[in-house]
C-alpha cells in the first residue's frame, strides 16, 4: 500500500469508528430512557436436607429490564468502534513508521482507543453497561477535536522524542488516561446518586428515576476505588519513566517543566484520594471531589500545557 | 480539629506532634502541595528561563516585583513551598517510623486467639470431622503453615482450635512505600547538594576540557568541589543535523549526531562516540548531553593597514526555529575598537515586515546581515558583558551590509574590511554530574512495588475449632478480612481461604464434605 493510501485508510477507520460510536451512543441512552430498572424483590429458596440441619439458602434476583438489549446494542456497538478505531491507529502508526503518538491528533486518537479499551476490558470483569453513556460521550468529543482541531499529517519525531523510554512512558499514561476517565465517570455519578439518595431518603423509592439507573453510590465509590488503586501505581510509573527518558534527553531527571508539574500534581492528588479514603469524614462524597479533581488535573496536562509555548514537552505540532 | 490544644508546654509539643502526624494533617498537606505547585507552571521560572523573568517584570512593574518578591518566579525553591513539603515529611517521618515498630511487633507476635462466637461471622462454615481434634487440628495447622500463613494454635497439651494470619506483606508493602519516598528525597538533596552541571557550547573541530572556566555557565551543589571535577575532555568532530523538507512540519529537526572523541584524563587513550540526543556520553561518572546546535559564520576582520584583527568561526544563537541567528565581533585591538552585529541567515530571505529572516533551519542558503561600529566596547570599566550582546552606548554606526559566503564588505569610512568565508556548526552541551540519581531510581522502584503490594494484597485471618455441639463434634471455619483496596470481593476471597483450608481436611483424611452454609 503507498503511504498515501494508509494514510487516508487510517482516517476512513477513525471517522468510520466515530460514526459507529455515535450509533452506540443513541444505544447506551435509549438503554437509559428506555426502561427503568425493575429489582423484584429477592426470592428466596430454601432447601433442608437429609440431616435436617443444613440449610441451604440461596437469594435470586430477577431482573426484567426492557433497556438492557438497547445497552447490549451499545456495548457491541463500542466494541467494533473500538476495532475500527484500533485498526485506525495502527495504520497511522505504520504510515509514520513509529508509535502513532507522536503529536496531539496521534496522542488524542491513541488515548481514545485507551479509554474504550479500559472500559471494554473492565466490562468483562463486572457489568458496567450503565457506564457506557458516560465513557462513550467523552471519546467522541475527544476523537471530534483530534480530526477536526488537532489534524496533523504523519511526520517523523524530533530527536527528543525518539526514545524507546516514549513508548513506554505514552503508552503507560494512555492506559491511565483510560482509567481516570472512568474514576472519573464513576466518581462523578456516585455524587449524583448520592444526592438523589438523600433526597429520597432510601434506595427504593428511586425507581423510575433516571438515577436508578446506576447502581448505588457505594457501588459507585467502590468502583473508583479499584480503578484508582490499579491506576495510581501505573500513574507513578508513568511519571518516573518521564523522568527517566528526561533525562536521557535533556540531562535532567526533573526541571519543574509545566508537563512535569501537573503531571505532579496528579499524582499528589491521587495520592491524597488514596488518603481521603482511609480517613474519617472524607471517605464518601469528598472523596469523589478528589477524585474529579485528579482528572481535571490529568486533563490540565494533556490539553492544557501542550499548547503553553514555554514547555519543552510542547509537540502538539498543531498549526504547522 | 475539635480538640483544644492542652495548656502545659510537654502538653502542647505531644499535642502538635499528634496534630501533624495524623491523617487528616498528611491529606491538607497533600492538598497544600498540589495548590503550591501550580504557580510554577503559570509564570515564568528563573531556573528555566531566566529571560522570560526579566521581561514579565520590565512589563508588569507594580506586579512583577511583587510576585518576585513573593517566590512566584522561583516556586520550587521558594519559603513557602519548602515549608509545604518539609512539613508533609515530617509529617510522613512521625507516621511512619512508629508504625514501623508496631508493624515489626505485629509480625513476631501470635495471631489473635479465636473469637468465641465463630458461628457469628460472616461467611462461617461447619464441616464434620473424621478424626481426632488433635488429628485435625494438626492437618490445618501444617497445611496453613505450608501456604505461608503465620499459625498458633492451642491449648498446648490436647489442640482444638487454630488461628492463622496472612497478608502482613499489605502493611510493609505500605511502609516501604512511605519509607522510599524518604530515601528519594534524600537522593534528590544528595544531588542537589554534591552535584553539579554545566553547559558549553563547542564548534565543530574544537574541543573542550572539563575545567569550570571552560564553561559557559556552571553551577555546583553547596558540598560540591569545583577543583576536583574529573579531568575528560573532548572533541566535537563533525556535526551532522538533518530537517524535515516535507510540506508537514517542515524545518522541525529530524536527527541531530555529534560525532565526538575523548578522553577519560589527559594521558588516556582517546576513544570514539556517536553522540545524539537521548544518547549521551557518560565519563567518569558525569554525562555529556547534545542539547542544542547552531550556526557559527567564520569571519575574518582586517583593520586600516591591512593587519588581520579578528579571524574566527564565531557561535550565533538561534532566534527562532528556522535558525535567524545573531551574533556580535567584538575587536579590542584596533583603534578605534570596532563592533558588529550581526543576523545570519542559513536560508536568508527579506521582507518589509518581517526584515531579514531565515525560512528553513538548513543552509540553503546563507546570508550574514551585519552593522558595523566604532568607538568604545565599554569593555575596560570592568562591568561584565555577554558576549552575545554589543553595547553601542559609546559607540557610533558605520553601515550596514549584506554578505554572502566568500564576499568581503570594506567598510565605507575606511577603516578595515570585513570577510565572510562561510560558517562551522556548533553544537551545545549540558554536562551534568548528579550523585543521588541512582539512589533516587532505586528507591523509586521500591515505592512502586511497596505501592502496588499494599494497594492489592488482603490481610485476613482464619480460625478453625473443633466443637461439641448437642452431642455431636464438629469443625467450625471463619474468617475475617482486614482493610482492603476490593471490600466487596472480600467476602468472595474469604470464601476462596475457607475453601482451601477445607479441602486441606478432606486432603488430609480427616473431615467430611461441605454440609452446612450460613451466610
Ligand atoms: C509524601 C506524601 C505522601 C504520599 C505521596 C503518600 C501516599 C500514599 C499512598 C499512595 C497510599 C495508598 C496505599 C494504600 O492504600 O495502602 C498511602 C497510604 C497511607 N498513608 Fe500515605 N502518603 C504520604 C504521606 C503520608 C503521611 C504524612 C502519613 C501519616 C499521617 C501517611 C499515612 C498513610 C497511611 C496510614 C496509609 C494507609 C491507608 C490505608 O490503609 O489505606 N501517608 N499513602
Amino acid at each position: 500500500m503507498s503511504p498515501e493510501s494508509l494514510a487516508r485508510m487510517s482516517n476512513v477507520m477513525v471517522y468510520s469508528s466515530m460514526l459507529v460510536l455515535t450509533f452506540a451512543m443513541f444505544a447506551f441512552a435509549a438503554s437509559f430512557a428506555g426502561g427503568r430498572r425493575r429489582v423484584n424483590s429477592a426470592a428466596v429458596e430454601s432447601t433442608r436436607n437429609a440431616g435436617g440441619t443444613a440449610v441451604i439458602t440461596k437469594a435470586v434476583v430477577v431482573t426484567d429490564d426492557p433497556g438492557r438489549r438497547a445497552s447490549n446494542i451499545g456495548i457491541s456497538l463500542t466494541w467494533l468502534a473500538f476495532v475500527l478505531l484500533l485498526v485506525g491507529v495502527v495504520l497511522r502508526g505504520v504510515w509514520a513508521g513509529r508509535a502513532p503518538w507522536g503529536n496531539m491528533y496521534e496522542f488524542s486518537i491513541t488515548a481514545a482507543l485507551g479509554v474504550l479499551a479500559v472500559f471494554l476490558i473492565a466490562n468483562t470483569r463486572t457489568d458496567l453497561r450503565w457506564l457506557g453513556i458516560f465513557i462513550v460521550i467523552p471519546v467522541l468529543l475527544t476523537l471530534g477535536v483530534a480530526v477536526t482541531v488537532l489534524y496533523t499529517e504523519a511526520a517523523q519525531l524530533v530527536p527528543a522524542l525518539k526514545s524507546y523510554w516514549l513508548v513506554i512512558h505514552v503508552f503507560a499514561a494512555i492506559i491511565c488516561s483510560g482509567a481516570f476517565t472512568l474514576a472519573a465517570a464513576t466518581a462523578g455519578l456516585s455524587l449524583v446518586r448520592d444526592r438523589a439518595e438523600r433526597k429520597a431518603g432510601s434506595d427504593v423509592e428511586l425507581t423510575g428515576a433516571l438515577v436508578s439507573r446506576i447502581p448505588s453510590a457505594e457501588r459507585l465509590r467502590s468502583l473508583t476505588n479499584k480503578t484508582l488503586a490499579f491506576a495510581f501505581p501505573l500513574w507513578t510509573f508513568t511519571v518516573v519513566a518521564g523522568a527517566i527518558w528526561a533525562e536521557n534527553a535533556w540531562g535532567r531527571y526533573w526541571g519543574w517543566d509545566p508537563k512535569e508539574t501537573w503531571a505532579f500534581i496528579t499524582w499528589v492528588i491521587y495520592a491524597a484520594y488514596l488518603h481521603a479514603r482511609s480517613t474519617a469524614g472524607w471517605r464518601g462524597n469528598k472523596a469523589s471531589l478528589i477524585a474529579l479533581a485528579g482528572w481535571i488535573a490529568f486533563l490540565m496536562n494533556y490539553f492544557g500545557v501542550n499548547f503553553l509555548a514555554n514547555s519543552l514537552h510542547s509537540y502538539a505540532g498543531v498549526g504547522n | 480539629m475539635t480538640n483544644l490544644p492542652p495548656m502545659s508546654s510537654t502538653g502542647f509539643l505531644r499535642w502538635v506532634w499528634r496534630q501533624l502526624t495524623s491523617m487528616k494533617t498528611a491529606l491538607v498537606l497533600l492538598f497544600l502541595l498540589a495548590v503550591a505547585s501550580v504557580p510554577g507552571s503559570v509564570y515564568p521560572q528563573r531556573g528555566v528561563d531566566p529571560i522570560k523573568v526579566r521581561d514579565f517584570i520590565t512589563k508588569s512593574p507594580t506586579w512583577g516585583p511583587i510576585l518576585d518578591r513573593l517566590g512566584f518566579f522561583e516556586v520550587y525553591s521558594s519559603p513557602w513551598f519548602s515549608a509545604v513539603y518539609l512539613l508533609l515529611f515530617l509529617s510522613l517521618i512521625g507516621c511512619v517510623i512508629p508504625r514501623v515498630g508496631v508493624h515489626f511487633r505485629a509480625m513476631r507476635s501470635a495471631p489473635p486467639a479465636v473469637p468465641r462466637m465463630l458461628e457469628r461471622l460472616a461467611g462461617s462454615r461447619e464441616v464434620t470431622p473424621t478424626a481426632s481434634a488433635e488429628e485435625v487440628i494438626g492437618a490445618v495447622a501444617g497445611a496453613l503453615r505450608k501456604a505461608r500463613w503465620r499459625v498458633v494454635s492451642g491449648p498446648a497439651d490436647s489442640p482444638t482450635w487454630v488461628a492463622a494470619e496472612k497478608g502482613y506483606l499489605r502493611e510493609t508493602g505500605n511502609l516501604v512505600f512511605h519509607v522510599s519516598l524518604l530515601f528519594v528525597l534524600s537522593a534528590i538533596a544528595i544531588g542537589g547538594l554534591f552535584g553539579w552541571k554545566g553547559n558549553v557550547i563547542v564548534r565543530e573541530g574544537s574541543g573542550f576540557s572539563n575545567t569550570v572556566t571552560q564553561y559557559d555557565a556552571w553551577g555546583g551543589g553547596r558540598y560540591t568541589n569545583a577543583q576536583d571535577i574529573p579531568p575528560f575532555s573532548f572533541t566535537l568532530d563533525k556535526f551532522t543535523v538533518d530537517f524535515e523538507r516535507g510540506i508537514a512540519q517542515r524545518g522541525a529537526p529530524r536527527a541531530f549526531e555529534a560525532e565526538m572523541s575523548y578522553k577519560v584524563d589527559p594521558t588516556a587513550p582517546v576513544e570514539r562516540r556517536l553522540v545524539e540526543v537521548n544518547e549521551p556520553l557518560s565519563i567518569s561518572g558525569a554525562k555529556v548531553f547534545l542539547v542544542g546546535h547552531g550556526y557559527a559564520p567564520l569571519i575574518t576582520v582586517t583593520d586600516k593597514t591591512g593587519k588581520v584583527v579578528f579571524d574566527d568561526a564565531v557561535p550565533f544563537l538561534p532566534q527562532d526555529g528556522s535558525f535567524t541567528s545573531t551574533g556580535v565581533v567584538k575587536i579590542l585591538d584596533s583603534t578605534p575598537q570596532l563592533g558588529i552585529q550581526a543576523l545570519f541567515l542559513p536560508t536568508a530571505a527579506l521582507d518589509d515586515v518581517l526584515g531579514p529572516h531565515s525560512t528553513f533551519p538548513g543552509p540553503d542558503d546563507p546570508a550574514l546581515f551585519m552593522s558595523a561600529w566604532k568607538g568604545d566596547l565599554g569593555l575596560n570599566t570592568g562591568k561584565p558583558q555577554s558576549v552575545y550582546r554589543l553595547v553601542t552606548d559609546k559607540m557610533t554606526k558605520i553601515g550596514l551590509e549584506q554578505l554572502r559566503p566568500g564576499t568581503s564588505w570594506k567598510l565605507p569610512d575606511g577603516s578595515g574590511t570585513v570577510t565572510f568565508s562561510g560558517y562551522k556548526r556548533w553544537a551545545s552541551f549540558q554536562i551534568a554530574y548528579d550523585p543521588g540519581k541512582e539512589i533516587a531510581l532505586i528507591f523509586v522502584a521500591l515505592a512502586i512495588v511497596g505501592l502496588t503490594m499494599s494497594l492489592f494484597i488482603r490481610r485476613r485471618r482464619v480460625w478453625v475449632k473443633v466443637v461439641e455441639r448437642d452431642g455431636v463434634t464438629v469443625i467450625q471455619l471463619a474468617g475475617i478480612m482486614r482493610a482492603s483496596t476490593f471490600e466487596d470481593k472480600d467476602i468472595g476471597a474469604l470464601a476462596e481461604d475457607l475453601d482451601f483450608v477445607e479441602q486441606a481436611l478432606q486432603v488430609a483424611g480427616v473431615a467430611r464434605g461441605i454440609e452446612k452454609e450460613q451466610s
